[in-house]
């Protein structure tokens, strides 16, 4: 062994707390559902991956689906014009600092409370419920529909759209002043500026957050599992249902599978993602 | 001026979709079901309840003892990684950002072995999430921590705290920590705020933190659900304002440090 490699085995050391814990914690649960997705009684199988195009689980995924993209859209578009909206107001001011605050609590810690939030406004006896019944005598919460994949899509918006904000803001303050004023000097109206110059520029930064926001709507669970307490319209729902039953139901190992699917649906999105990512960075410096 | 009012009719929309849900846990949470009026009794619930107020405490010791955690195993990861060992800054970049790719419902589904050991070795605590809580903050800490550390010249630094005599442990805590305490500080308050929301691996495990607490309590008792999902909210909103605020300043002198 060289002297050099000697060093470098010396200089690795100190890593491995941080490699242990990442290892344990994070490598191994990945690399378990992987390998059990592919395992029944001890040996190799593809009786778990072929669970996963049952009616239930297939419709589970098409209604994930739906629901990430379409609030992945609404997301988007809204939380574009919002950080538009954000960018124009000062750096420093106090209103910038609290919508982006109140972005960050609601797209990334959120969760269960985003559920109770609608539940208070449209639920059964909610604020706005009850308005409504008052003035128009009209049962806005009728059906229970809030507890189906439409409320979600509502509830999901909710998140959403200030994910779409924080992600989206840094690429817009990427535009510089000097291009706009560029364009302007050359004879572009406003409207020519923002056709020819900003949405060339921010198509990239646009789609590749509009996957994000697909992925984080994939793989939420905390909000629609505090919604959704019967039933399992949606791929997360029913992997707490195979995770919770799979004694009574005999699905052991079904959750396996489920989670692997869970990986590569967002694996490839966020491929994808970073792809675009890599794109605007060109520019964004 | 057709372009100002458009712009405000957008303010409007979105400050009426988004600050309505939240005056509505309010005025919901403090609703008198019985007599009618107003009461506080689903507020009061958060400390008078027995179970919900252990939640709380459990909940709080989580976030503490992760944070605690998060910078003893970050802080000097990152700082080595920039001194001695350059070539790994990659892999760690991936693996801290990784949980990211990873949903935490994945992470859980495949949990269950490592946690008979943990619990074997430690014992069935609440607390032993702590261990998960690292990872799952991993990417929003290592992104206040880089930060930080990019932009002190953490080399000339170290060598000089070194060249004076201080050992590594000096070195980190004297010298490199009180430079990159924004950093610190904002990784710190990101990690509570996770902690405090997190939901899926502490009910799927079953354990009871404040959000698993919040959900059983809600099919039966609405405006105490209620009434700490307001609370959890508007703790979070004022922990991540008050770092917007008290990171202002330093960050300027921070950047203008580095392009003298």
């Amino acid at each position: 062994m060289s002297a050099l490699s000697l060093r470098r085995v010396r200089d690795a050391l100190p890593l491995l707390p941080f490699l242990a814990v990442v290892v344990v914690f994070l490598l191994i649960p990945t690399v378990t559902v992987i390998v059990n997705a592919f395992v029944d009684d001890g040996g190799f199988s593809l009786a778990r991956i072929e669970a996963l195009f049952s009616p239930t689980a297939l419709s589970a995924l098409g209604k994930s689906v739906l629901l990430s993209g379409s609030t992945a859209l609404i997301g988007a578009v809204f939380g574009a014009v919002l950080a538009w909206l954000v960018i124009d107001s000062p750096p420093e001011s106090m209103l910038r600092r609290a919508v982006l605050s109140v972005c960050s609590v609601l797209a990334q810690f959120g969760g269960v409370a985003l559920a109770f939030a609608f539940l208070a406004t449209v639920g059964l006896n909610g604020v706005l419920t009850l308005w409504v019944q008052h003035l128009f005598g009209f049962n806005l919460a009728g059906s229970g529909w809030l507890y189906s994949v439409s409320g979600l899509i509502l509830v999901y918006t909710y998140f959403q759209i200030p994910l779409m904000v924080i992600v989206f803001v840094p690429a817009l303050e990427g535009l510089r002043d000097q291009w706009r004023e560029a364009a302007f000097s050359l004879g572009a109206s406003r409207w020519q500026y923002f056709r020819e110059v900003a949405v060339p520029l921010l198509t990239p930064a646009f789609l590749g957050s509009a996957l994000l926001l697909f992925a984080n709507a994939f793989a939420a669970y905390a909000t629609a599992a505090a919604l959704v307490s019967q039933g399992s319209p949606i791929v997360p729902l029913l992997i707490r249902a195979a995770l919770t039953s799979e004694m009574v139901l005999g699905q052991s190992g079904f959750a396996y599978a489920l989670a692997l699917e869970m990986i590569v649906v967002v694996a490839v999105v966020m491929i994808a993602y970073n792809a675009l990512v890599r794109r605007t960075a060109r520019w964004l410096r | 001026m057709s372009r100002r009012l458009l712009r405000g009719a957008a303010w409007l929309g979105f400050g009426l979709f988004f600050l309505f849900p939240l005056y509505a846990m309010a005025d919901f949470s403090t609703r008198n079901l019985l007599a009618g009026g107003r009461t506080l009794r689903a507020w009061a619930n958060l400390v008078v309840d027995d179970a919900l107020y252990q939640a709380i405490v459990v909940s709080l010791a989580l976030s503490a003892l992760t944070v605690i955690a998060m910078l003893v195993l970050l802080v000097p990861t990152l700082i080595w990684v920039r001194l001695r060992a350059p070539w790994a800054k990659g892999l760690v970049e991936f693996l801290c950002l990784l949980p990211l790719t990873i949903p935490a419902l994945v992470i859980v589904v495949g949990l269950r072995n490592v946690y008979l050991w943990v619990t074997y070795f430690l014992g069935e605590s609440a607390l032993t999430l702590t261990f998960v809580y690292i990872v799952v903050v991993l990417p929003f800490a290592y992104r206040a921590l880089d930060a930080a550390l990019a932009a002190i010249d953490l080399r000339t630094l170290a060598e000089a705290a070194r060249s004076l005599g201080a050992g590594w442990t000096t070195t980190i805590l004297r010298v490199v920590v009180p430079n990159i305490w924004p950093g610190i500080l904002s990784a710190a308050f990101i990690s509570i705020a996770v902690v405090l929301g997190e939901y899926t691996i502490a009910s799927l495990s079953g354990y009871q933190t404040l959000q698993v607490e919040i959900v059983a309590i809600g099919k039966s008792d609405g405006p105490t659900s209620v009434a700490a999902s307001l609370a959890v909210l508007v703790f979070g909103f004022a922990l991540l304002l008050a770092l917007s605020l008290a990171t202002r300043g330093r960050r300027r002198r921070l950047t203008t440090g580095v392009t003298e």
